[in-house]
């Protein structure tokens, strides 16, 4: 049984579970869109994994920078995107984040400072460390978070990046959403050593390994390490602990691991417990179903808006290439 | 006139883009001590190591962190010692810097600019030599700019700086000792933005023409007079931009010759010398009196020992007997 915690803040505990339904309601109503042919390409959601949204990203301001990965619908959410326009840069439509040029694993708002998911795992952090570097030229106040999967921690980049961010002094949280898998493949069976807060560790980074299925906890560490690298223009590194209850891809039917671990998992899904904690701590049961049935009225409202939208121009498949040899002058 | 160097030039042109654009930075390993070449030199005294930047030996990172670092609004330039190093940062390069204004859709622009080395410079083997410029004609995003002469380095790094595209700049290391003039006063912002993409005309003829860029410039230069000597008025275009590159120029004066030879250093199996072929073909195959011909490297690496090593070599002989041919003299 969960014991009510003494020092609950009610009101932004109700908050981030919101944005947690809110998170898992776009993802499911995403895969649904794919079911429906409206999703075009591959999306990767991260359902089961909300919690890191809600409780790391919303450590940053608005003009501070976020770099996500493929699996980055949660974060941009969380960063404070317009889930219509992300929605509609899922199905390739105008209107859409990028106009619909990039779909899922291109999906960033400049506005809001979310610079981009990628493509490439581990790509996000090197440009992470240019991201901070500027702001550290310009000498802005401006923090940068970085956020990558634990699949990322053996690619070069990685030892590059955070090597770079601690030399040159920058003030980036690295963010380790360890959810085991490496794509399909368990992650531990392919990567030497203590993982990933080991490695950071061993490049002079301050690094702490906390449960990333536990919101609340989650946190208040993470708001300790992003106070601590505004103020000290250092970097950090965070390795949150969480579990990919869907698949690598919507279409992954996940065979590579037993259904009773998903469902062992499950008993740790971070809506739930946190749901949990709730309703110990008083909140009603309708409010906190509230939440759920807000959630996914307005991601039914999202993909009804998205698909009203028609896709792009063809001619801006030739737009916002480049000005000097722009391929609508030649584009042979 | 006081003459300068190929590379001196190079620092100059950085220099006045330095104090004109607070925003200029550049980034590479040996920066502080001038660079490898010493292109750097005098920079950090003015600017400051931190304008001026050493890097650790990453070239992804370096190549990636210019990409985040343009990205929030600085010009970064990096360098990258030889191109061949640079290929440790391919997709730093190709898959971000290249792709995140379009894949964005427009959100962002990526200024930097990619010195890359290029070119066959005293033995120095398969992976200090290389010449990979149409590798990156072929990217959509990226600007690609191959000067041959301290004037043009001079100007295209200026032009380079201030394009709001990804640039990769490919200097010739054989060319950084080369002397000549450059403007006492800086160019006007037009005559600098106009420098890209367009050819230099190197020498004027009437029975060939001959394109070429970069150091193999300077071995068709050498060719000209024995070809003239033989009756044969080579038209030299100095391509300068490979993207993108001066059609026009090239298309009008095969037009007025009707004879093309494409000449670079780099291999010529899917050399950018094909993409030229091709297109004068394409366009202008009417007022083609020969056909096209292409000399470029053999299709394999470039040796240690100095025999081995000038057996890939352009040479201006090759180039005379390639023209001579072709007028049929």
């Amino acid at each position: 049984m969960t014991i009510a915690s003494p020092n609950l803040d009610r009101d932004a505990a109700l908050a981030q579970l919101a944005l947690m339904h809110r998170i898992r309601a776009f993802e499911l109503t995403a895969m649904q869109a794919l079911e429906q042919g409206l999703v075009l390409g591959a999306i990767h959601p991260s359902i089961g994994q909300e919690a890191v949204a809600a409780g790391v990203v919303t450590q940053l301001r608005r003009d501070d920078v976020l770099l996500s990965t493929h699996r980055g619908h949660g974060h941009t959410l969380a960063k404070g995107a317009d889930a219509t326009a992300m929605m509609r840069e899922l199905i390739g439509r105008e209107g859409g984040c990028c106009g619909g040029k990039g779909g899922s694993m291109h999906i960033a708002d400049f506005e809001v400072g979310m610079l981009g998911a990628n493509g490439v795992v581990g790509a996000n952090i090197v440009i992470a460390a240019g991201a901070a570097h500027a702001i550290k030229l310009k000498g802005d106040a401006r923090i940068v978070c970085c956020i990558f999967g634990d699949g990322a921690i053996n690619r070069g980049p990685f030892l590059e990046g955070l090597n770079w961010a601690k030399v040159f002094a920058l003030p980036i949280v690295f963010v380790c959403e360890d959810n085991g898998f490496a794509a399909t493949t368990r992650t531990g069976s392919m990567s030497a050593g203590d993982g990933p807060a080991a490695r950071a560790v061993s490049l002079g980074l301050a690094s702490r390994t906390v449960d990333g299925n536990d919101v609340l906890a989650l946190t208040e560490t993470a708001r300790e390490v992003f106070a601590r690298v505004r103020a000290e223009r250092e970097p950090e590194f965070l390795h949150v602990k969480t579990y990919r209850l869907s698949g690598h891809t919507a279409a992954d039917p996940a065979t590579y691991r037993s259904a009773e671990e998903v469902q062992a998992h499950r008993a740790g899904d971070p809506i739930t417990r946190l749901r949990e904690t709730l309703r110990v701590a008083g909140v009603a049961a309708a409010a906190l179903d509230g939440l759920a049935l807000d959630a996914e009225r307005e991601m039914r409202e999202v993909l009804d808006a998205a698909r009203a939208t028609p896709f792009p121009p063809s001619e801006r498949a030739f737009t916002d290439v480049q000005d000097v040899g722009d391929p609508r002058l030649e584009a042979y | 006139m006081s003459q300068t160097s190929y590379l001196q030039a190079s620092t100059r042109a950085l220099a006045e883009e330095m104090r004109r654009d607070r925003d200029v930075w550049c980034v590479g390993e040996d920066l502080g001590r001038g660079g490898v070449f010493g292109q750097y030199k005098g920079l950090v005294e003015e600017f400051g190591p931190q304008r001026v930047s050493d890097a650790p030996i990453s070239e992804a990172c370096i190549m990636g962190a210019a990409v985040g670092a343009a990205m929030m609004g600085t010009r970064p330039v990096v360098e990258m010692r030889f191109s061949d190093f640079a290929l440790c940062a391919i997709d730093e390069l190709v898959n971000q810097a290249a792709k995140a204004r379009y894949m964005f859709g427009g959100q962002t622009r990526v200024p930097l600019v990619a010195r890359e080395p290029i070119g066959i410079w005293r033995n120095s083997a398969a992976q200090h030599s290389q010449s990979l410029e149409s590798w990156y004609t072929h990217i959509p995003g990226l600007v690609v700019i191959c000067p041959s002469t301290p004037a043009d380095n001079y100007l295209l790094l200026k032009a380079a700086i201030r394009c709001d595209d990804p640039v990769v700049y490919m200097e010739h290391k054989n060319l950084w000792g080369l002397l000549g003039d450059l403007p006492a006063q800086e160019p006007d912002d037009a005559a600098i933005t106009a420098a890209l993409g367009t050819a230099r005309r190197a020498r004027e003829g009437a029975d060939l023409t001959i394109v070429s860029w970069s150091a193999a410039v300077h071995e068709c230069m050498a060719a000209a007079a024995p070809l003239a000597q033989r009756g044969v008025h080579a038209e030299i275009l100095d391509l300068r931009c490979l993207w993108p590159w001066d059609k026009a120029a090239v298309f009008a004066s095969v037009r007025k010759t009707g004879r093309l030879l494409v000449v670079h250093e780099a291999v010529s199996v899917g050399g950018f010398g094909a993409e030229i072929a091709a297109s004068v073909a394409e366009h202008c195959h009417a007022a083609l009196k020969a056909p096209v011909k292409r000399l470029g490297a053999p299709r394999a690496p470039i040796a240690y020992a100095p025999n081995l090593e000038d057996r890939v070599r352009v040479t201006a002989a090759m180039i005379e007997a390639a023209g001579a041919a072709m007028v049929g003299s």
